[in-house]
């Protein structure tokens, strides 16, 4: 019953209706409840879009700046570590997809499933990004004081990529400086894109514990769908990092 | 009163959700393809244009918005068109007041 009736007739509304257990009381109907939670996520990955969006805009510009450094400093990534994250943050949006059907038509093992294998793909793919960050360690590619411009100057000297890439010119040391940007930027963007997917596999493993316990499957899947959405929005972020840092410089 | 969610709101169905992992996955791997063959100045919008079409994929169907309200669709519309506001008036203020002057 709608509040305004309830004073104008003077009824006291009774202290406590029958309602599913999740229903809070500020809200009319599960349906509102859910809408409201729904839209306030929508909210929040659009502030998040903001946000990847600055960092997309100043990679976009700096890499019509300072080209010659972007590719080079492109050039440095392996495109199928590349290729196989792409492939394993997918595969983790559809299992994800997933455990929300199964909350919704309440499948508790079904989910269970799903949310693990999300956790797992989420790490692997953190995995395979830490072997990346390794070599780029080991080749003195992380943007600081020991920041070596070595593969820049002189391709030869960098085999494996120069095998790749064997038209690549050495830079001018002015230029070449240019590649610790590519990097900034490279860290500050994968990074930011890693700590997302560490808080999302922290969730998950929460839901897991959760969701053995039959939490999402008693029609009541709103937290699931909602988490759903921000793992989705990561593999977004991905879809662009992957084209933007892995693939449009090869051939410049 | 249970299923009063589930009526309300549309369910996406498995079948959905592995047609559009088959159309992510040939994707993914159409723009590695693309990246290996020399297409000049069509290599980045080519890139582009396929990460566009993976992400629509995503919202539209991973992400419900098809089957959404109309109060959803139009938070995300709004936020796309805010965030394309927003780049095209920074890039053109770059490039119309100190391109080539770095």
């Amino acid at each position: 019953m709608p509040d305004n009736s309830a004073i104008a007739h003077g009824e006291p509304e009774p202290a406590h209706q029958e309602h599913p257990p999740y229903l809070r009381h500020h809200f009319e109907s599960a349906e509102q409840q859910a809408d409201a939670a729904g839209f306030a996520m929508w909210v929040f990955l659009i502030q998040e879009v903001m946000f990847f969006g600055g960092l997309f805009t100043a990679y976009l510009i700096y890499r019509n700046w300072y080209y010659p450094a972007f590719v080079a400093g492109s050039h440095q990534l392996n495109v199928y570590w590349g290729t196989l994250n792409t492939l394993v943050l997918i595969v983790s949006s559809f299992t994800m997809a997933m455990g929300v059907w199964c909350a919704q038509t309440r499948r508790r093992g079904g989910l269970v499933l799903c949310l693990t294998l999300t956790f797992l793909l989420g790490l692997g793919f953190l995995g395979i990004k830490t072997i990346e960050y390794r070599e780029k360690i080991e080749k003195h590619h992380v943007p600081g004081f020991h920041y070596s411009l070595q593969s820049f100057v002189d391709p030869q000297s960098d085999s494996e990529v120069h095998e790749w890439y064997p038209d690549d010119k050495p830079l001018s040391p002015d230029m070449a400086r240019h590649t610790e940007l590519y990097f900034s930027l490279y860290f500050l963007m994968t990074g930011m894109h890693a700590l997302h997917m560490i808080v999302g596999i922290g969730i998950l493993a929460f839901m897991i514990l959760r969701a053995r316990a039959g939490a999402y499957t008693s029609g009541h899947a709103t937290y699931v769908l909602n988490f759903g959405l921000y793992w989705h929005f990561i593999d977004i972020v991905w879809i662009y990092l992957f084209a933007l840092l892995y693939l449009i410089s090869r051939h410049a | 009163m249970s299923g009063h969610n589930q009526l309300a709101h549309h369910i996406v169905g498995p079948r959905v959700y592995v047609v559009i992992l088959f159309a992510l996955l040939l994707g993914t791997g159409l723009t590695v393809w693309a990246s290996f063959v020399d297409l000049g100045v069509w290599n980045p919008v080519i890139a582009l244009a396929i990460a566009t079409t993976k992400a629509v994929l995503v919202v539209l169907y991973f992400m419900h918005v098809r089957y959404s309200s109309k109060l959803t669709m139009l938070t995300v519309g709004a936020g796309i068109f805010m965030f394309l506001t927003l780049i095209s008036l920074t890039l053109a203020d770059y490039i119309s007041r100190a391109w080539g002057n770095w």
